[in-house]
C-alpha cells in the first residue's frame, strides 16, 4: 500500500513533535509516561509483525524480551561488555530464540490456539530455567550498576530514555512501513488470509513465518536491553511476565492488527486510560479490569481495532462522495 | 511436460487414488473427469504437493517433484487453483493477484504491472480495487485463475473452475482458458461440466473410484462403454443437467 | 544423597497421584468444553481461582467446611458457566478460534484483576480441624485432606463419566459434539447444549476448587499455575478425551511431584511446560486419541 502524500506529512509532523516534545514538557512524570507509551508500542509492533501481519498469535511474546534482557545484562555484569554492543547480542539472541521456537512449532504445523499456547509454554519454560540456573542470578535476579553514559545506554535524565524509546519506536514503524511496501509483507498477509493458497502461489510459508518470528525476536531482544538499563534490575518474573505478553498483544489488537500505527495508537489509548483510572482510584487491578473489557469489546465489535474505525468512516465518506 | 507414474494415495484403509498413470504434453489442454468422489481432487493435490502420494512418482519437465512442497513446485512452473475458491479475503483483487506475481519478482512495481496485465487477460480490470470477500462466485473463480496465472506457470492445474457458474459465465471462462493456452501455457483441468470439456480439451482422462478407466479424445470418451457404464450412467447426466441450468 | 531421594520416591508418587486427581478434574472441564464446543477456554484457570475464593469465603464467613461447600460451589459454578457462555462468550466470539481464545483471555484478565481489586494480592490458606491428622501408609503419613480430596475427585470423575455415557443429557451432548448440524435437525437445542456443557465444565472447576483449597492456597494468580497444567494434561490426553484427561492428570501430578524431588523445587516445574511443548511438536493429537 502506498502511503498518500498527506500521510507522509502527518508522519513528518508527528516525528517532529515527538523530537521536540522534551523541550515543551517540563514534567518528568509526563515524559516518563510518553517513554512507556513508545516502549509498549514498540513491543506491540514486534507482536504485530507475526500476529497482525502473518496472523500467528503468540501468547508468550515476552520470551524474546526476557532473553534479550538477560543477554545484555549478563554480558555487562560478567564480562563488562557495554550495552551499546550488548544490545546487538540481545537482538541476535532474540532472533535465534525466534528461529528455534518458530522452526519447532511451524514445522509441526501448529496454528491458531495451539501456536498461541506453545509460545506461552516456551515463555514459562524459560522463566523456570532462568529461575533455576546460576548465571542468571536465579530467583534473586540481576542488579546492574548505575553508570550513566551512552555506551551503557543509561541516562541521567528521563529525556535520554525518552529519545532511546523514540528511536526504537521509529525503527519499529519503519519496519512496518517496509512490510506494507515489500514482497515479504505481502507474503505474510497472504499467509494470514489463506495459508494453503499462499503456499500454492509459491510462497514459502514456513520460511516466511520463521523470518517473521525472528524479526519479532530481534525486536524483543532490544527491548529487553532497554528495560534492563532503564530499571537496572531484572529477575525471572519480570523478564518472562505473562502480563507483558498480554500487553503487547493488547495494544496491537486495540489499535489495529496488521496496521503500521495500530500498536502506537493502542498503546497511547490504553496508557491514557490507565493514567486516568489511576487518578481516580489507586487500587491495583482496576485498569487491567478495564483493559480486559476493552479487549473483549474490540474483538467482538471492532476486529480491525481503532484504526479500523477511522478507516471505516473514511471509506464510507469516499462512498458518499462517489 | 507432466508425467504421473503409478500414483497411489490412501487415507487409512480407503484407497482414494489407485495406481494412476497419465501424462500431459506441452501446449495441450488435458482434462480429467469423473463422478463426484472419484478422487479427482485428491489426485490433483497429490500432483501439486499438497498431499504426499503413498506410491508412485510425479515428474515435471523430466525432474521428479514427488516430495516437493507446493511452493517449490510452483517455482518449477506448475501451479494449481482450488475447487473451493481460496481468496485472500481482506485484500483487493490487485493485491490478491500480486501475491502470485511476487513468485517471480520482489519488485513491487513490476509485480503490480504484471498483476494488472493478468487482470486484463482474465477480464478483471474493472474489479482491481474490489476486496475479494465482496466478489461474486464467477469473479472469485477468475481471481483463482488470475493469481495462478500471475506466477507465470508453464502448466496450470485448474480444479473445477466452472463449477457453480451459469452458461454465459462458463462460455466466458472457456474463452479465457483458450486465451491462456494461446499464450503458450499448458493446461490440465478437472471438470465436471461435460459440455465445456468437449469444447475445450485435446484429450480426456476418466477417473472412477480412484482408477483411470478411459483415456482419449473427448468424443471417443463419450462413446466408450466403460465410461458410459461407470460415469454417464449416474454422474454425467446429472452433471450436464447441472451445468446446463445452474 | 541419591539414596535419600530414592527413598522419598514412593511418597513423591503418592503425593503426585493425590494432586493428579484434582488436576484431572480441572482438565476434565477443559477437555469437555473443547470436545463439544471446539473452543479453548483460556479463562479456565481464572474460573478455578474464583471457585477457590468462593470456598474460601464460605469457610471464613459462614464457617462451612470446603468439602461441604462442594454442594454449594459446584451448582453455583454451573450457573455461572451456563450464563457466561449463553449470554457472553457464545454471543461475542462469532465462532472464530482465535477470537474465542482472546475473549476468554480478556475474561481471565477481568476475573484475575477483579480478585486483586476486591480480595488483594495476599495468599490465603485455611486450616481445618483435621488438617494435621493423617493416615499412616507405612512409608508415608498421608494427611486426611489430601486423601479426602483424592477420593472425592475420583468419585466426581466417575459421576461425570456416568453422566456422559448413561444419561439422555450425555447422549445429547455427545450428539452435538459429533454432528452439530445433525443434532440441530433432530430438534436438539444446540445453543442450550453448548451452554450446559460449558456449565458442566465450569462446575468441574467448582468442585476442584473446594478440594484444592484445604491442601493449597489461593491468590488472584493461582489460575495461571493451573491453566498451563490443565492445557498440558489435555494435550497429553488428547483434546476432548475424558479417559485421556484422567490418565493425563495422574501423569502430570506424578511428574511434577517426582520432578520436584529429583530436580529441586524450582527446576522441577520445568517438566510441565516441557511435556506440553514436546507433545504439541511431536504428537499434537495426544497420546490417548482425540475424541470425546
Amino acid at each position: 500500500m502506498k502511503l498518500p502524500f498527506r500521510s507522509n506529512i502527518f508522519i513528518a509532523l508527528g516525528l517532529l513533535t515527538a523530537m521536540l516534545a522534551p523541550f515543551g514538557i517540563s514534567s518528568k512524570f509526563q515524559l516518563d509516561v510518553l517513554t512507556l507509551i513508545f516502549f509498549t508500542a514498540y513491543l506491540g509492533q514486534s507482536w504485530n509483525i507475526l500476529g497482525g501481519y502473518a496472523g500467528q498469535f503468540s501468547f508468550g511474546g515476552v520470551m524474546f524480551f526476557g532473553t534479550g534482557a538477560y543477554t545484555s545484562s549478563i554480558l555487562l555484569s560478567s564480562f563488562g561488555l557495554p550495552p551499546i554492543i550488548g544490545i546487538f547480542a540481545a537482538i541476535f539472541m532474540g532472533a535465534l530464540l525466534g528461529l528455534v521456537v518458530g522452526y519447532l512449532s511451524f514445522r509441526s504445523g501448529l496454528r491458531g490456539s495451539y501456536f498461541a499456547l506453545i509460545t506461552l509454554a516456551f515463555a514459562e519454560l524459560l522463566r523456570v530455567l532462568a529461575n533455576s540456573v546460576e548465571f542468571t542470578g536465579g530467583g534473586v535476579g540481576l542488579f546492574l550498576t548505575y553508570a550513566p553514559g551512552l555506551y551503557n545506554l543509561q541516562f541521567t535524565s528521563p529525556t535520554g530514555f525518552y529519545y532511546f524509546s523514540l528511536i526504537l519506536l521509529v525503527i519499529s514503524l519503519a519496519i512496518a512501513i517496509w512490510l506494507e511496501r515489500s514482497r515479504f509483507g505481502a507474503q505474510l498477509v497472504a499467509i494470514r488470509e489463506n495459508e494453503d493458497a499462499a503456499e500454492a502461489l509459491g510462497v514459502d510459508t514456513l520460511k516466511c513465518k520463521i523470518y517473521a518470528i525472528m524479526i519479532m525476536g530481534g525486536m524483543g531482544g532490544a527491548a529487553g536491553t532497554f528495560y534492563a538499563q532503564k530499571y537496572l534490575y531484572i529477575d525471572p518474573p519480570i523478564s518472562y511476565s505473562i502480563a507483558l505478553s498480554v500487553e503487547m498483544l493488547l495494544v496491537t489488537i486495540v489499535g489495529g492488527m496488521g496496521t503500521v500505527f495500530g500498536p502506537l495508537i493502542g498503546s497511547f489509548v490504553l496508557h491514557t486510560v490507565n493514567e486516568i483510572a489511576r487518578h481516580f482510584i489507586s487500587t491495583p487491578g482496576l485498569s487491567l479490569i478495564v483493559y480486559g473489557f476493552i479487549l473483549i469489546v474490540i474483538i467482538s465489535y471492532l476486529p480491525n481495532g481503532l484504526v479500523g474505525l477511522f478507516r471505516k468512516t473514511r471509506k464510507n465518506k469516499e462512498n458518499d462522495d462517489a | 511436460m507432466l508425467e504421473v507414474k503409478s500414483v497411489t494415495k490412501r487415507f487409512g484403509g480407503l484407497v482414494a487414488v489407485s495406481d494412476v498413470d497419465l501424462d500431459v504434453a506441452k501446449g495441450e489442454i488435458v482434462s480429467l473427469i469423473g463422478p463426484n468422489g472419484a478422487g479427482k481432487t485428491t489426485l490433483f493435490a497429490s500432483i501439486a504437493g499438497f498431499l504426499k502420494p503413498d506410491e508412485g512418482e510425479v515428474i515435471l519437465n523430466g525432474k521428479s517433484i514427488t516430495n516437493l512442497k507446493p511452493h517449490k513446485i510452483c517455482r518449477q512452473g506448475m501451479v494449481r487453483t482450488f475447487q473451493i475458491t481460496q481468496p485472500f479475503a481482506t485484500l483487493n483483487t490487485l493485491e490478491n493477484i500480486m501475491v502470485g506475481a511476487y513468485a517471480n519478482t520482489s519488485n513491487k512495481s513490476l509485480a503490480k504491472s504484471n498483476a494488472e496485465r493478468v487482470a486484463e487477460i482474465v477480464g478483471m480490470t474493472s474489479l482491481l480495487y474490489q476486496t475479494a470477500d465482496g466478489l461474486t462466485v464467477a469473479a472469485r473463480k477468475r481471481l483463482e485463475l488470475a493469481r495462478a496465472l500471475a506466477t507465470n506457470p508453464q502448466l496450470l492445474l485448474l480444479d473445477e473452475v466452472m463449477a457453480g457458474l451459469n452458461p454465459t459465465e462458463i462460455d466466458e471462462i472457456v474463452d479465457v482458458i483458450q486465451g491462456i493456452r494461446n499464450t503458450g501455457v499448458t493446461i490440465f483441468l478437472i471438470e465436471h461440466v461435460m459440455k465445456a470439456v468437449v469444447n475445450l480439451s485435446d484429450r480426456t482422462y476418466v477417473l472412477n473410484d480412484g482408477k483411470l478407466i478411459a483415456h482419449g479424445t473427448p468424443n471417443s470418451i463419450a462413446s466408450d462403454p466403460a465410461v458410459i457404464e461407470a460415469y454417464l450412467g449416474h454422474g454425467a447426466a446429472e452433471a450436464m443437467a447441472r451445468g446446463g441450468k445452474a | 544423597m541419591l539414596s535419600i531421594t530414592l527413598s522419598l520416591l514412593p511418597a513423591g508418587i503418592i503425593n503426585g497421584l493425590m494432586f493428579g486427581a484434582i488436576y484431572a478434574l480441572v482438565a476434565l472441564g477443559l477437555t469437555l468444553i473443547y470436545g463439544v464446543l471446539h473452543i479453548i477456554n483460556f479463562a479456565h484457570g481464572a474460573m478455578l481461582m474464583l471457585a477457590l475464593y468462593s470456598a474460601y469465603f464460605l469457610f471464613k464467613v459462614l464457617n462451612i467446611d470446603p468439602y461441604v461447600s462442594i454442594l454449594i460451589v459446584t451448582p453455583a459454578s454451573y450457573v455461572f458457566g451456563y450464563t457466561i457462555y449463553r449470554w457472553g462468550i457464545g454471543k461475542l466470539s462469532g465462532g472464530r478460534d482465535q477470537n474465542i481464545l482472546l475473549i476468554t483471555l480478556g475474561l481471565s484478565i477481568i476475573l484475575e484483576n477483579s480478585a486483586l481489586f476486591f480480595f488483594t494480592g495476599d495468599q490465603q490458606t485455611i486450616s481445618l480441624p483435621y488438617s494435621y491428622e493423617s493416615f499412616d501408609l507405612g512409608f508415608l503419613y498421608l494427611s486426611y485432606p489430601k486423601l479426602i480430596s483424592f477420593v472425592a475427585s475420583l468419585i466426581i470423575c466417575v459421576l461425570l463419566w456416568m453422566l456422559m455415557t448413561l444419561t439422555d443429557l450425555g447422549k445429547a451432548i455427545r450428539a452435538v459434539a459429533k454432528e452439530r448440524e445433525g443434532a440441530r435437525l433432530v430438534g436438539i437445542d444446540v445453543e442450550h447444549v453448548f451452554a450446559v456443557t460449558f456449565g458442566i465444565g465450569v462446575a468441574c472447576l467448582g468442585a476442584a476448587g473446594c478440594m484444592l483449597l484445604p491442601i493449597f492456597y489461593v491468590d488472584p494468580y493461582t489460575g495461571n499455575i493451573f491453566v498451563i497444567i490443565a492445557f498440558t494434561i489435555v494435550v497429553l490426553g488428547g483434546m476432548g478425551s475424558i479417559v485421556g484427561a484422567l490418565l493425563g492428570g495422574f501423569i502430570i501430578g506424578v511428574t511434577e511431584s517426582v520432578g520436584g524431588l529429583l530436580l529441586g523445587e524450582s527446576l522441577g516445574q520445568i517438566g510441565i511446560s516441557l511435556i506440553f511443548i514436546l507433545i504439541l511438536i511431536f504428537k499434537p493429537t495426544g497420546i490417548f486419541g482425540s475424541k470425546v
